[in-house]
């Protein structure tokens, strides 16, 4: 049945054939329920895939690198937000960068702030790739992601809000991570990326668009807050409906915005 | 098929198991190390009734493949007690009618456990985000949250009502 | 949390030393929890123990035209794959053990399935692991068949028919498809009255969700029994239902249970235990069959969905006169509880509240959906919760405080409730005064005086005459004959005063210990002719089941009809029945009870006991 294959260099990995294991907090449920869809498992122990490191203003967080070690980090505390909101602590000691980037609707948090922080996906072949690139193809990408790679914003730059039916923790209704740069409540320029909105995490570039310039109150969000809806592409779940979340998401835009959360 | 052999501390006693390389560690502990306190209730990470701390950090065992737990250090509520004396959580939660039919118990205990081992003084909502991911069908949690917050002070030597 | 009693209410109903209750105490189990020590069913270890794991329809209605399980056998660790021709006795009704319905479920379904998720067919194999892959390798030619999700399209003439044994749609309440309730002529009092109000309320299937998911471990035992660790809340019904189903004495079952990871009333349903009983018989082996959380989600029974409408007739002044109530209770595609369901809820309208003209219809529906069963007041609930929103409609409409209208028109001890019983111990008038208090809630004066025991009248106390119709008689409905689903027109009068049959008990056991047939409800030909004396009992109303057939009208036209012969003694009333309208009503009318086709080769084979109890301990 599943065997499991262990692989110590990452750099071994990208020849290897079979599903990672990251946390396997989605894996491992697989295993366990159709367990002839998962013949083979690659389990990587290079401790470089777990590993957070810093060179100059670039971070590489190791795509085994778990929410628990994100929240922990003084390096990352812009991102323990959004590590933070994934599932309970244990799912949080187990869950990884990883596995989240290829977490199906509705779940990719994590992968939402990625999304409006422009990360760089590396592959353990040493290919890099955008994120958004990234998401686009994951149904199809074949390899072992190694690590992610950040620019740390400015202070407060990175806002994240996850809107959920159940407290203090359930998976997304929607998410949203937005990076503005700017100055005080001045927009230079915006990125908008919302989870549980389509099939992968997605930008709103209209909500950009619109955002490039404003100022941060209710009459200059309000263009992009209506206009974020018309990249979005929601489905009926069991959690909301599809017409909900486009209802609500520009309700839940403004809040993050405007800081009303 | 051939059967991997997993070595790792079990409640402190060095353990060591022939598991099928696929199965999860819940039934690794459960059929063939013998502790019999985690529960299966879901076997997919949404009920919480498999945790068991692995290292001292709260894990879901059904989603743990067995094989990855070499050389880990794993507790249960199995190994809770010292002895014939209860944990002050065991205390706490049989004082407090915080467990009725039992089952979310021991994932409960656990999760209580790594809450109270970095965080001696938790505030109630840091109790009921410690146990987020544990689902109570019998006690409406309450009682839980009470008992963990009573065996904290239990520890502390403080005395509550 | 703390407990407040109020020992001033009603303080001389009772003896008041109390010396356990109001005092904290720990549960005896506790220690065992709390250690992680509690030995619920799946932590009994066996050696060599097997999995059996279910094939489920992807459908929810559908012809098996072929099942080629070739490919599944050989795969490595399979012991046994088990078909529906291996189940010796193939098809149950849960309630067959109280003679309640007619058996209508397979537990491996060899034609047709009804609902998504139910079992085909099972394998056997030496890991969970292995079990699944092979399930997953079974090939089957399914004839995709239309469905019917909701009750009130099932009960249209042209609805798929979902489940054979009730080709309409409906259960039996013989005569009629659906459970009445008369009292008074609710259509007169609407034309007397102020106000009408009209609403529909509806509830969704709630599952029970146990952190345990249903399960059950089977395995030879000494002296050719089969021991069975289950986690049952219902351990002796799972015992006789496995009897019944595998056609084997229940003296050859040892089941274990009693230690439940929470039920609610989703562990009374008996199938995990059955199945792991056959894989062992099958196998010769220890076998666990587990549901896990998905199946625990799909194809566990639910509370089922209701549907109400109610319709109140209300004076200016907040007094209802009249309501009329509709309901529908979604079984799924198989019984297993719902009609008693609707039994129930028949004996609770129109809730707490003294309303002299009450009709009620409430229909017991098949739909391809996951059949329904016990939760937590299953049949009370969810109509509870559509009359007490209902009763907010009402005080908006009267311009009345909706507490204030509760108290007006709720049960004071001595009023008649439609089913014709004396409402007793009667406490909401106190409950709503308790309430507001605790809200802050301001009640007038007249209303914080108001007390349950003062208040009833001879009115109120009395049977009012009644209005009958015949409508909705079993068959009409699909044929078109039958127009409208709510109570209609009163065609007959019920004199005032008349009662119901008078509710005696019946024994479980007689004195000598033998189980009382007419209450076990099999009918056996032997045991009609056999020389037991006939129970000493007047009509054999299988009481828990049947709060409301007593008291429906029909009922207390026939005011205990004398057994002509023991032959009638044995057969249990089916709870309608007892709706029989005078002019109809010959005994003969009556909906035949439980018959198994073929007597059973194994099993408790004696005069006046049942084939699938052995609760016989002296003889
Ligand atoms: C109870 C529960 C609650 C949850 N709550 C949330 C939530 O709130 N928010 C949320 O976003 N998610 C949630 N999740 C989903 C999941 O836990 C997270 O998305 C997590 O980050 C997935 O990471 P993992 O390491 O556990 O992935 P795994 O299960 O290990 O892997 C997931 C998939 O990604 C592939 N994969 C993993 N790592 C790599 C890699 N390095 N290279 C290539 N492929 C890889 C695997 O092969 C697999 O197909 C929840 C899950 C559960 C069970
Ligand atoms: S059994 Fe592991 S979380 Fe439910
Ligand atoms: S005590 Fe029963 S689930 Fe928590």
């Amino acid at each position: 049945m599943t065997e499991v294959q262990t692989i110590e260099q990452l750099g071994a990995a990208a020849q290897a054939q079979g599903h990672v294991l990251g946390g396997g907090t989605l894996l491992m449920r697989q295993v366990n329920y159709t367990p002839h869809q998962v013949p083979n498992i690659l389990r990587i122990t290079d401790p470089a895939f777990r590993q957070i490191t810093r060179a100059g203003r670039q971070i590489s967080i190791g795509a085994g690198v778990s929410m628990a070690q994100i929240i922990a980090s003084s390096d990352l505390d812009f991102l323990a937000p959004a590590a933070r909101a994934i599932g309970g602590p244990a799912i949080r000691s187990m869950a990884t960068v990883g596995g989240n980037l290829f977490a199906p609707h509705p779940y990719g948090d994590f992968a939402v702030a990625l999304l409006a922080l422009g990360a760089q996906v590396q592959w353990a072949d040493g290919r890099t790739e955008d994120i958004e690139a990234f998401l686009a193809s994951r149904e199809t990408s074949k390899g072992v992601v190694a690590a992610v790679l950040i620019e740390p914003p400015q202070m407060d730059a990175l806002r994240f809000g996850k809107v959920t039916r159940t407290k203090p923790k359930g998976v997304s209704v929607m998410s949203i991570a937005v990076l503005i740069t700017g100055v005080g409540r001045s927009v230079q320029q915006a990125r908008v990326a919302f989870g549980a909105m389509g099939p992968a995490p997605m930008r709103s570039k209209a909500a950009e668009h619109a955002l490039a310039g404003a100022t941060l109150d209710a009459t200059g969000v309000a263009a992009a807050c209506a206009a974020c809806v018309s990249d979005l592409a929601p489905v009926n779940d069991a959690l909301a409906s599809a017409w909900y979340r486009r209802e609500v998401a520009p309700i839940h835009l403004r809040r993050l915005l405007l800081g009303e959360n | 098929m051939p059967k991997t052999p997993v070595t790792f501390t079990l409640n402190g006693a060095e353990t060591g198991i022939f598991v099928d390389p696929g199965l999860n560690l819940l039934e690794a502990l459960r059929r063939e190390a013998g502790d019999l306190s985690p529960k299966f209730g879901c076997g997919q990470g949404t009920c919480g009734a498999c945790t068991i701390l692995i290292n001292g950090e709260p894990h879901l065992s059904c989603l743990t493949l067995a094989v990855a737990a070499q050389d880990a250090d794993i507790s249960t509520t199995g190994g809770l007690a010292p002895g014939a004396d209860l944990h002050p959580l065991q205390q706490a939660f049989a004082d407090g009618f915080a467990a009725q039919c039992g089952f979310c118990t021991s994932g409960m205990l656990m999760a209580a456990k790594a809450l109270l081992d970095r965080n001696p003084r938790p505030t109630r909502d840091e109790v009921v985000e410690a146990i987020s991911g544990n689902l109570c069908r019998c006690t409406g949690y309450d009682p839980i949250v009470d008992a963990i917050l009573d065996a904290a002070a239990r520890v502390q030597g403080r005395v509550t009502a | 949390m703390s407990i407040e009693f109020r020992k001033d209410l009603f303080a001389d109903e009772r003896d008041d030393n109390l010396n356990e209750i109001g005092k904290p105490k720990q549960r005896q189990d506790i220690g065992g929890h709390v250690r992680g020590r509690t030995a619920y069913y799946d932590d009994h270890l066996f050696d060599g123990l097997l999995h059996m794991r279910c094939l489920r329809s992807p459908h929810h209605h559908a012809r098996i035209r072929s099942v080629d399980s070739g490919a599944a056998e050989r795969m490595p660790g399979v012991r046994r794959v088990v078909h529906p021709s291996d189940v010796p006795n193939n098809l149950n009704t849960l309630l067959s053990l109280i003679g309640f319905g007619k058996d209508d479920e397979q537990l491996l379904s060899d034609q047709v399935v009804r609902y998504m998720g139910e079992p085909i067919l099972a394998i056997i194999a030496d890991t969970e692991a292995q079990a699944r892959a092979a399930c997953a390798a079974v090939r089957v030619d399914w004839e995709v068949l239309p469905h019917v999700l909701d009750v009130e399209e099932a009960i249209a003439p042209a609805a798929p028919s979902v489940n054979p044994a009730y080709a309409n749609n409906t259960f039996d309440y013989g005569p009629y498809d659906h459970v009445k309730l008369r009292f008074g002529d609710a259509q007169a009092a609407f034309a007397q009255a102020d106000h009408i109000v009209e609403a529909e309320y509806e509830m969704s299937p709630i599952e029970q969700a146990p952190i345990e998911t249903c399960g059950a471990i089977a395995a030879p035992e000494t002296a050719d029994r089969f021991v069975c660790h289950t986690g049952t809340q219902a351990l002796f019904f799972s015992l006789g239902t496995a009897a019944k189903l595998l056609n084997i004495a229940s003296s050859r079952l040892h089941f274990i249970g009693g230690t439940v990871g929470g039920g609610f009333g989703g562990k009374v349903d008996s199938i995990t235990e059955p199945m792991a009983v056959l894989g062992a018989i099958l196998t010769g082996k220890p076998v666990k069959f587990q549901w896990d959380r998905e199946e625990e989600m799909q194809v566990g029974a639910p509370r089922g969905a209701e549907r109400w409408r109610i319709k109140d007739g209300v004076m200016a002044d907040g007094t209802i006169i009249a309501r009329e109530l509709t309901g529908f209770f979604d079984a799924g595609a198989y019984t297993r509880l719902s009609s008693y369901a609707g039994t129930k809820c028949t004996g609770h309208l129109p809730g707490p509240y003294s309303i002299p003209n009450v009709a009620a219809n409430t229909f017991c529906v098949y739909t391809n959906r996951t059949p329904a069963t016990a939760m937590r007041g299953f049949g009370i609930t969810g109509v509870d919760f559509a009359i007490e929103c209902h009763m907010d409609r009402v005080a908006e409409v009267a311009g009345i405080d909706p507490i204030s209208l509760r108290i007006k028109n709720a049960y004071r001890d001595g009023d008649m409730k439609a089913h014709r019983r004396v409402a007793k111990n009667c406490a909401l008038v106190e409950s709503c005064q308790v309430a507001a208090g605790k809200a802050g809630w301001i009640l007038g004066t007249e209303d914080m005086a108001a007390s349950s025991m003062a208040g009833s009248t001879p009115e109120r106390a009395s049977i009012p005459q009644t209005a009958l119709d015949e409508d909705g008689k079993i068959n009409e409905r699909r044929a078109g004959r039958t127009a409208t689903t709510s109570p209609v027109k009163g065609t007959k009068q019920l004199p005032a005063g008349t009662h119901g049959r008078s509710h005696v008990a019946v024994p479980v056991q007689r004195p000598d210990m033998q189980i009382a047939p007419e209450r076990v409800g099999h009918d056996d030909p032997a045991a009609r002719g056999a020389a037991h004396a006939p129970a000493p009992v007047a009509p054999p109303v299988a009481a828990p089941l049947q709060p409301a057939a007593a008291a429906l009208p029909a009922a207390a036209a026939t005011p205990t009809p004398p057994r002509a012969q023991p032959a009638a003694a044995s057969q249990p009333t089916p709870p309608a029945s007892a709706a029989t309208p005078p002019a109809a009503q010959a005994p003969q009318l009556q909906a035949k009870p439980y018959k198994p086709d073929e007597p059973f080769q194994r099993g408790v084979n004696r005069p006046g006991a049942s084939r699938f109890l052995s609760g016989a301990r002296r003889r």
